[in-house]
């Protein structure tokens, strides 16, 4: 592009771009009003937000408009909210990311073609049904008639006659478990991809240097997927601290709080079972800001390591 | 190839866990279908596995779905937004796809930067919320259009598909003096139909699951999607929207029944169209992951 003073080079543009602005135009108003226009009503955090006087009418909050931020680290649900939410997410991650991993170098193994596509098929059938139904056949199957509770308490693990979604230990296994019934073979599939991509000569070379099939799995078929899977773990890292509330609010009770409120939750129910709107916008600022923190270091690391990002 | 015997104790245990895999994802399906016709008073009493229907098999589940207002009202709506969303959807998403592919674009960096910034930070739920109750959508599905109508994952996918259509192409027509919008309508999204399909489903999917937006902006039960009717009925077990035509359909045996029968007539559809939009998804998935 030629050098020059800017606005006259801008007015050409956009005479000589007329067309394409105006497509971009619907775009830019959705962008503005639900994307940017949320963003700026976030400064009801720093006020005490009256509704019937607006955003910028409402008074400013005390403590510098910290008030809301300082009550929320003070009070008792601040550390269990983190907890709850790291336990969640960690203990997803550590169960819903290496499983898949393995699921594909198993169904890699698999030689017969129809056999793994049949298997591959099944193992789809749960990420196509809905958040909703999955979470009521959780519940069908948990509560005190279900067969998975029939089933502990078979094996000693579990109380005869309760739900096991009233007590507070089996929660995060439930949430866990469901979402690995959910992901397993939806997350496996770029994996299958990046295993049908390694070079068939590798194993050719492998086995005339003597290597079994173990062998040539651990210096073959790992390291060519090893990239893939820092990657995919890099970003999953990046939302350690978002955990979505919709499952949760489909699952979880008061008995259960201890274990299994988490601060979507939490802001969803001050907020607008409370109306407490200044300070859930509050809980929900010092969440998103972590997660910007979080996704952005994320996304370096990734670059650095792999020369690949989110964008 | 040489065969040794751990390989083949190894095939034998891998093709055994694949069954096990490959059951444990479907038996949930086929305990909810048998129970769904078996005998509902049995059905309370029986606790474990289920491989065949208990009791006296019976369709009384499904008459009582079928009877009941809600659930069809539900189907109503949720086709509505889907069909009103998609236009929405696939237009803005194409439009704004296109414009920032163009490289010739003085503007182009920074809108760019306007959409992308949204994926790393949001105003959150409470601010959304007070923006939707501001604009007078509450109590409208337009509510549960407008807000999503723009998915900013999706949009760098279309603009990435746009970006790798070779550029001989629109040149031609540009230089034979095509606007803008005949060079996206009769030449790149003809070229993108694949992509665009993928579109569709990831944009059809988000409809058809979301009922968090519609619990929270919906007022009146005849606007509910039919996630939300599930919802209310399968999680809450909402005895007024359960009441069908049916009188019986008050005792716990038949709610139970109704259940059952629910999840099976609500997920049949997008079972069996699934297998073959598969390998949709799974281009969609690989689109995905090298955006950008």
């Amino acid at each position: 592009m030629k050098k020059g003073p800017f606005l006259p080079k801008l007015k050409k543009d956009l005479r000589r771009n007329r067309g394409a602005y105006l497509m971009f135009l619907p775009v830019l108003v959705y962008y503005l009003i639900f994307c940017y226009k949320p963003m700026y009503g976030v400064i009801i955090a720093f006020k005490n937000f009256v509704p019937t006087k607006g955003i910028l009418a409402s008074p400013w909050a005390a403590n510098h408009g910290l008030v809301h931020f300082i009550s929320f680290f003070k009070s008792v649900y601040f550390g269990r909210l983190i907890r709850n939410t790291l336990v969640i997410s960690i203990t997803s991650l550590f169960v819903t990311f290496p499983l898949p991993i393995v699921f594909a170098l198993l169904l890699n193994e698999v030689r017969s073609r129809h056999f793994k596509g049949v298997v591959q098929t099944c193992s789809y059938l749960p990420h196509f049904i809905s958040t909703v139904v999955v979470c009521s056949m959780v519940t069908l199957f948990v509560n005190e008639k279900g067969f998975i509770t029939h089933l502990l308490v078979q094996l000693g693990i579990a109380e005869e006659g309760f739900s096991l979604l009233t007590n507070k230990d089996f929660f995060v296994p439930i949430y866990v478990l469901s979402g690995l019934w959910q992901t397993l073979g939806w997350s496996a599939i770029i994996y299958v991809a990046a295993l049908s991509g390694v070079d068939q000569e590798l194993y050719d070379a492998a086995r005339i240097d003597g290597a079994n099939r173990l062998q040539q799995t651990i210096h073959v078929t790992i390291p060519a997927i090893m990239m893939t899977i820092i990657m995919m773990f890099i970003l999953r890292l990046g939302s350690v601290m978002s955990v979505g509330s919709e499952k949760i609010l489909l699952l979880y009770n008061e008995a259960i709080y201890e274990t299994a409120d988490v601060i979507s939750t939490y802001v969803f129910r001050k907020g607008l079972v409370d109306s407490s709107w200044s300070y859930s916008a509050a809980i929900g600022l010092f969440n998103s800001t972590i997660n910007l923190i979080l996704v952005v270091s994320a996304n370096r690391i990734s670059r650095k390591l792999a020369g690949m990002s989110l964008w | 190839m040489e065969k040794s015997k751990g390989y083949k104790i190894f095939t034998l245990f891998n093709t055994l866990l694949m069954l096990f895999v490959a059951a444990v994802c479907l038996y949930p399906f086929y305990y909810i279908i048998v129970a769904s016709v078996s005998d509902p008073s049995t059905l309370m009493r029986h606790r474990s596995w289920l491989v065949w229907p208990v009791g006296e098999p019976t369709l009384d589940g499904y008459r009582m779905v079928l009877n009941n207002r809600r659930v069809f009202s539900g189907f109503a709506n949720t086709f509505r937004i889907l069909g009103l969303g998609l236009l929405f959807n696939i237009t803005l998403t194409a439009l704004g796809g296109y414009v920032l592919s163009l490289n010739n674009l003085l503007l182009r960096k920074p809108l760019t930067l306007i959409v992308i910034f949204t994926m790393y930070f949001s105003g959150g739920l409470i601010p959304s919320y007070l923006n939707i109750r501001d604009l007078g959508l509450m109590n409208s599905l337009w509510a549960l259009i407008l807000p999503g109508a723009v998915s900013t994952s999706n949009l760098i996918i279309m603009r990435s598909a746009f970006m790798a259509v070779p550029e001989s192409l629109t040149d031609a027509a540009k230089i034979d003096g095509a606007g803008h919008f005949q060079v996206l309508f009769r030449i790149l999204l003809p070229l993108v139909k694949a992509t665009m399909a993928v579109m569709v489903l990831y944009y059809g999917v988000g409809h058809w699951n979301s009922w968090f937006s519609a619990s929270i902006y919906l007022r009146d039960n005849t606007k509910y999607p039919l996630q939300l009717v599930l919802r209310n009925i399968l999680l809450r077990s909402q005895q007024q929207d359960m009441l069908s035509d049916v009188p019986m359909a008050q005792t716990p045996q038949a709610m139970l029944l109704i259940k059952y029968s629910l999840i099976v007539v609500s997920s049949v559809p997008v079972i069996c169209i699934y297998p073959f939009l598969q390998r949709f998804f799974q281009k969609g998935i690989m689109i995905g992951a090298v955006k950008g």
